[in-house]
């Protein structure tokens, strides 16, 4: 052949890949942004809402969260928004402490059921012996069991205090964590990057925390928001029956179990009969935001285009 | 049966003017960039292109038909008279698998998995109502005899997975032709086979396309698979016409110099060199997995120091698996693998970082290879930094210069594995392995997922960098015009076995042991006729 050449202007560096354009991060996040439904943005408001009303609660609430006044189930008026409860406690400000304290736990629970699960998840599915048989079985044993009994069982032996709570409903949860975590981590453990990476000699937490962490980040951030709203919801189930969050601290449950009586006057003086749905709508309020959050989200990683 | 077609030699596809933009990134994108094509009835056309040429996009305009993140922007399809542009979808609908069918490369994937092969195979044709179901799968029947599938009455009667990769990608082509349609599209249906698998695929396809006198459209990018099918050629790139003529003068004389091109990367060839200098000995390996399928079976082969030694075999022969016993990822049974005269541990865990530091890998999948994740500087850097100890700004010179080695400058430095080409990614991939510094590469397929000159490009950077540095290379491939480019010793193997090891001048000139022979002579060649001829080869012997 003569004519060798014709390949000579060919360079490597040159080849056309896609590019993507230099963007930072809050650029890309606000390009997301404009393109989210209404629904995210509900969420999103909802939640920011709510956020600064629990940081900045002692600020906002009116009056302290176990201060007593004279009159016990004063109706809503200018001096008390909503009233107060069975033993004189402004309503207002204890929806307000209540967040913090229902929130902010849940918050804390899930956190650690994530850090739980996520690690054992992620163990099991590198290891994939005897270790992930022995934690499969194990979490297959604790799912078993409805967990809300479990917990009241738990709960019941154990000092009702905010850290056993805490303790006992992030190990719970962690099991739908773990199992989360070791199916979608099974999927990029096989990818031969992370062969790669075992094949360099590098560590376990290496392998777990460079490799395959940052590419099951979507399905994970989901999970947190849905798992947050069970979290959320058993605490404030706990609370209703009277295992969770002790008195005097505020929180959503116990605040409609407290003032639940009142739910019969509502013949009489409409609004005294819904404040015990307040907290009910405010937990109903949470969980529908961070849910449009997700599936906001989970639409956008899954990779699902919109129909034209 | 169907309706009557028109006769041999009408036009049946015209198409003007093409033009069709994806989506990415938030802009539009021409992809296609106003191709003209024509089509006569009976003719197949070749269609060939690097990847991301337009090529199956433009394969898929013919039926009319956009990939979802693509839109048909503007041009005109006639197809038998009818304008496809434009047209309500539900009538575009009728024409497909009716009329126009297409076979898509990876067979596998395009078969339901839960149904039998017989009533997919049917489904079309009894759909649009072409024929009655039991005159269909009669015919059925008859086309697997036709594209020579064993026991044409029942295999019909079974499932996807119960059928080889050849005998699937045969079926697709049955299923294509059970409504006896106008124009069949290709695309790559041979590109994901072996090469002996690939030889029966190709003839029975041909066969069957002639026999029907079936307009067909093969996109491939394999130019002596497109030599063997098509009655003329059309070369694209970057969306555009390079050149189109009938295939025997394309192939004497290709007129573009991008064409020319694209005939002369085949004639890269290394001259050997013997060596004695063993730095790997594989001694009477025999290795299973899970401990009860046995995959090698007394395996032997020594590789000289410097020098580069392809291991050439079908899928299933064991090469990869070969690799994984010398990686440490499959400890094998019995046997053992020497590293400069010394054994190495058998199991991963048990080799120190420097024994681990001084043999490397590049996979197939540059893609897959590499963390999305992760940004080059990471990548390449690393090793730097496991194996070296070496950090902050001496990483990124170091990373810098690794990656002047390979051709690509610092621009490459913050980019993630998703922002770059095929042949791009494959590079990282080798400054990875050579960032650790190492003895021996041990490359598995690295080059077949790329395009011809790309590949090219690659085989010439590890020629350089075996000179440069002196790297022994373990070269997997199932290519022989990669093996001639690049290997000083070649190892066929087959079944688990060593057929044989040697020189490549003895390995690719007879005498050969009978498997040998089977693998060279289906490799195809730049020859129109070698197909044609190497039928008539095979049936006189049997």
């Amino acid at each position: 052949m003569s004519d060798t050449n014709s390949t000579e202007n060919y360079s490597a560096a040159g080849e056309v890949g896609q590019v993507r354009l230099k963007r930072t991060v809050f650029q890309r996040a606000w390009i997301e942004l404009k393109k989210a439904p209404i629904t995210a943005w509900f969420g999103l408001i909802v939640i920011a809402i709510y956020i600064f009303m629990v940081v900045f609660a002692p600020f906002v609430a009116p009056y302290g969260e176990a201060q007593v006044f004279p009159d016990s189930y004063a109706p809503w008026s200018d001096e008390h928004y909503l009233g107060t409860d069975q033993i004189g406690r402004d309503l207002y400000s204890r929806l307000i402490y209540g967040g913090r304290n229902t929130v902010g736990i849940a918050f804390v629970t899930t956190v650690l059921a994530f850090v739980i699960g996520g690690a054992l998840g992620l163990i099991a599915a590198i290891d994939r012996k005897w270790l992930d048989q022995g934690i499969s079985r194990m979490v297959d044993v604790l799912m078993a069991i409805p967990s809300l009994i479990f917990a009241l069982v738990i709960l019941a032996i154990l000092d009702k205090t905010t850290f056993n709570l805490i303790i006992v409903i992030a190990v719970l949860d962690s099991t739908r964590v773990f199992r989360l975590t070791r199916a979608v981590a099974l999927n990029v453990v096989v990818m031969d990057y992370v062969e790669a990476a075992r094949l360099r000699g590098e560590g376990l937490g290496w392998v777990m925390r460079k490799e395959i962490l940052p590419n099951i980040m979507p399905p994970l951030i989901a999970e947190f928001g849905l798992r947050f709203c069970f979290v959320f919801l058993t605490i404030a189930a706990l609370s209703f029956l009277g295992f969770g969050i002790q008195p005097p601290l505020a929180d959503w449950g116990s605040m409609v179990r407290e003032n639940a009586s009142l739910i019969q006057f509502a013949q009489f003086d409409l609004k005294s009969g819904l404040t015990p749905l307040i907290p009910a709508a405010a937990i109903a309020l949470l969980t529908i935001a961070v849910n449009f959050i997700v599936d906001w989200f989970l639409h956008k990683t899954s990779g699902l285009k919109d129909e034209h | 049966m169907s309706t009557k077609k028109g006769k041999k030699g009408d036009v049946l596809l015209d198409m003007k003017d093409i033009v069709i933009d994806g989506y990415s990134d938030e802009r539009w994108h021409e992809i296609v960039k106003g191709v003209d094509l024509k089509l006569h009835r009976g003719e197949v056309m070749g269609l060939i292109g690097e990847s991301g040429a337009g090529k199956s996009t433009l394969g898929l305009a013919a039926m009319g038909f956009a990939r979802p993140g693509c839109r048909l922007t503007s041009g005109s399809i006639k197809f038998d008279g009818m304008e496809l542009m434009g047209m309500p979808e539900k009538e575009r609908r009728k024409l497909w698998g009716s009329r126009i069918a297409y076979v898509a490369q990876s067979a596998a994937a395009s078969f339901n998995p839960a149904h039998k092969l017989i009533d997919q195979t049917v489904e079309a044709t009894v759909g649009h109502n072409i024929r009655p179901s039991a005159d269909a799968r009669t015919d059925a029947v008859d086309l697997y005899g036709a594209l020579q599938l064993p026991n044409p009455d029942t295999i019909g009667e079974r499932y996807p997975h119960q059928v080889s990769g050849g005998q699937l990608q045969r079926m697709m082509t049955a299923m294509a032709m059970s409504p006896r349609p106008d124009l069949i599209i290709f695309d790559e249906p041979t590109t994901a086979l072996d090469v002996t698998t690939q030889v029966e695929v190709l003839i029975a396809m041909r066969d069957i396309v002639d026999q029907f006198d079936t307009a067909a459209i093969y996109i491939t990018h394999d130019l002596s698979v497109v030599a063997q099918m098509a009655d003329f050629i059309k070369v694209l790139r970057y969306g555009e016409e390079v050149e189109e003529a009938e295939t025997r003068k394309m192939l004497k004389s290709p007129e573009m110099p991008y064409t020319k091109s694209l005939w002369s990367v085949r004639s890269l060839e290394k001259p050997e060199d013997k060596s004695e200098d063993v730095v790997i000995s594989i001694k009477n390996v025999d290795a299973a997995y899970g401990g009860t399928v046995k995959v090698l079976h007394d395996v032997n082969i020594d590789v000289p120091r410097g020098r580069t030694v392809a291991v050439v075999g079908e899928s299933g022969s064991g090469k990869s698996t070969t690799a994984r016993v010398i990686t440490g990822l499959l400890p094998p049974i019995s046997g053992e693998v020497l590293f400069n005269g010394e054994p190495l541990p058998k199991a991963l865990k048990e080799r120190s970082k420097d024994q681990l530091r001084k043999i490397q890998m590049i996979y197939q999948m540059a893609d897959t290879a590499m963390n999305p994740r992760h940004t080059v500087e990471e990548i390449i850097g690393r090793p730097l930094q496991f194996y070296h100890g070496v950090t902050g700004k001496q990483r990124t010179d170091r990373v810098l210069e690794l990656l002047k080695m390979i051709e690509l400058d610092e621009s490459f430095l913050d980019r993630l594995p998703n922002e770059m080409s095929g042949g791009q990614k494959q590079r990282i991939c080798i400054a990875r392995a050579l960032a650790a510094d190492p003895e021996v590469i041990i490359c598995d397929e690295v080059t077949s997922a790329l395009d011809q000159i790309v590949q090219e490009g690659i085989l010439k950077l590890l020629l350089r960098l075996q000179e440069e540095l002196g790297i022994t290379y373990l070269f997997i491939t199932h290519d022989i015009a990669t093996v001639k480019a690049i290997s000083d010793e070649i190892v066929v193997m087959f079944q688990g076995r060593v057929v044989e090891q040697g020189l490549k001048s003895e390995i690719l000139n007879p005498p050969h042991p009978d498997y040998t022979q089977l693998l060279l002579s289906s490799v195809p060649e730049m020859d129109p006729d070698w197909l044609t001829n190497l039928q008539n080869e095979r049936d006189a012997q049997t």
